[in-house]
């Protein structure tokens, strides 16, 4: 059983939203949406290797890769008429991109809730971004078991 | 002091009350009139930051409608605090718009019905229909100076349906405007929505199914007053003075359908029955009619 660890990477993050007024918490989460990288070509071309979150009342998809030397890439699409579900992505793209597999999976899976943010938008509607990591963590291990 | 209604639209005086829809057109040219407040109601809490209509305001129905710790909507007290901070008056009239055909929009013109503000409108189309026509949107947050909206008790008893009210509701007209998926208890969520759980699948003895968005048109503005009448009336069956009762999965889409019902075809007696599924579908010993067909009204137990 792997221990449970938030990465600096999404510590930071967290830090970040915590540090707001829970009223500017949201913008932080808009400037998150915005900066949602475009998948790649050939993800983009065959939508297939994607994972629909269920969890997400909006369209998003994520597709995670593990690199030969053990690194996880994230990918994630979701709609522009989906700020929220964007945001939520861009920081799990932000804080996942680079780290070992095996850190990605001790991501605790409660990490949504700690951003603060759980009120201004919803328990539901976190609901959606923990969907996404866990989801993230079932692909990665998929991928590297042996 | 009420602004004119949008008399611009042949669709909308075939309708059983015309004030209650605007046309973008309309909309765009009363921009800043006073007594005008346009609001805009989304399921994603952050679409409107992301530009809105010119001078709109946002209001949540998850997070500013709802009561934080019980099941139901803001009180009196609590509404009359939302309204005077968002800068509306009690007199003004107030057209709200929105994202997925006007769901959530739907949704806060029906609370805010709850509490009697009289004039209150749909912007036809909401949202998607006023982007795709290229009009002007801005991310700047107006300033609304607040007021002081009345204290008004919610009054639930003419446009509200609960649970109890719905069993004894079975047998008079009952419509379900989930997906056909969940009507028949396939699924208890929306195809391609997250699991929001109730306990068990299917439907409301004697519901017939018209999922909400039979009543739209491709644009998303609602369908002709014919072509609805061809729906509620000659296909389901309903007649003037039917008592009706809709409902969904947490009373979202069926706010939709009651504004139809209500507002677009002029029943005078349509409720929404908020719990809906997610309260249905949970329940211990309630009727419950798996499959396509409505089902019987079940025998007094």
């Amino acid at each position: 059983m792997t221990e449970l660890h938030t990465p600096d990477t999404l510590a930071e993050i967290r830090d970040e939203f915590l540090e707001l007024e829970e009223n500017e918490r949201l913008q932080l989460l808009l400037e998150f949406s915005r900066e949602l990288p475009p998948v790649p070509d050939d993800f983009a071309a065959n939508p297939d290797q994607y994972e629909r979150v269920a969890e997400c009342q909006s369209p998003v998809f994520i597709a995670a890769e593990v690199a030969d030397d053990d690194t996880v890439v994230l990918h994630a699409t979701a709609p522009a008429e989906a700020p929220t579900t964007r945001g939520f992505a861009s920081i799990l793209v932000q804080g996942i991109n680079g780290l070992s597999a095996e850190e990605v999976l001790a991501i605790p899976s409660d990490y949504p809730q700690s951003l603060g943010i759980t009120r201004a938008v919803s328990p539901l509607r976190i609901a959606g971004m923990t969907g996404m990591l866990v989801r993230t963590q079932r692909q990665v291990r998929a991928l590297t078991a042996v | 002091m009420a602004v004119e209604f949008d008399t611009s639209s042949e669709k909308f005086t075939e309708y059983a009350d015309p004030s209650r829809l605007v046309t973008p057109d309309w909309l765009q040219e009363h921009l800043g009139e006073p007594g005008l407040v346009v609001v805009e109601s989304d399921e994603d809490v952050l679409l409107y930051e992301t530009g809105h209509i010119p001078g709109a305001v946002k209001v949540d129905w998850h997070t500013e409608l709802n009561d934080e710790v019980v099941r139901d909507y803001l009180d009196g007290e609590g509404f009359a605090k939302l309204l005077s901070r968002k800068g509306i008056g009690r007199d003004d009239t107030i057209v709200i718009y929105g994202d997925k055909n006007n769901w959530w929009a739907a949704y806060a013109l029906w609370v805010f019905s709850l509490f009697g503000h009289e004039d209150v409108r749909l912007l036809d189309g909401g949202r998607d229909l006023w982007i795709a026509q290229g009009r002007e949107i801005t991310t700047e947050v107006p300033q609304r100076a607040q007021t002081e909206y009345p204290i008004v008790e919610r009054d639930d008893s003419v446009l509200r349906a609960f649970r109890e009210d719905v069993l004894v509701h079975l047998g008079k007209p009952l419509i379900d405007v989930r997906s056909p998926e969940e009507y028949t208890g396939e699924r208890t969520h929306m195809p391609e929505y997250p699991q929001e759980s109730s306990l068990r699948g299917g439907h409301i003895p004697t519901a017939k199914s018209v999922p909400w968005k039979r009543a739209v048109a491709d644009d998303g503005t609602f369908k002709s007053r014919k072509e609805l009448d061809a729906i509620y009336r000659d296909e389901i069956g309903l007649n003037e003075g039917d008592e009706v009762i809709a409902y969904c999965r947490i009373g979202e889409r069926s706010s939709h359908t009651w504004f139809v019902l209500q507002h677009l075809l002029g029943f005078q007696d349509v409720r929404n029955y908020d719990g809906s599924w997610t309260e249905w579908g949970s329940s211990v010993r309630v009727p419950i009619v798996a499959g396509s067909e409505p089902g019987d009204v079940p025998a007094a137990r």
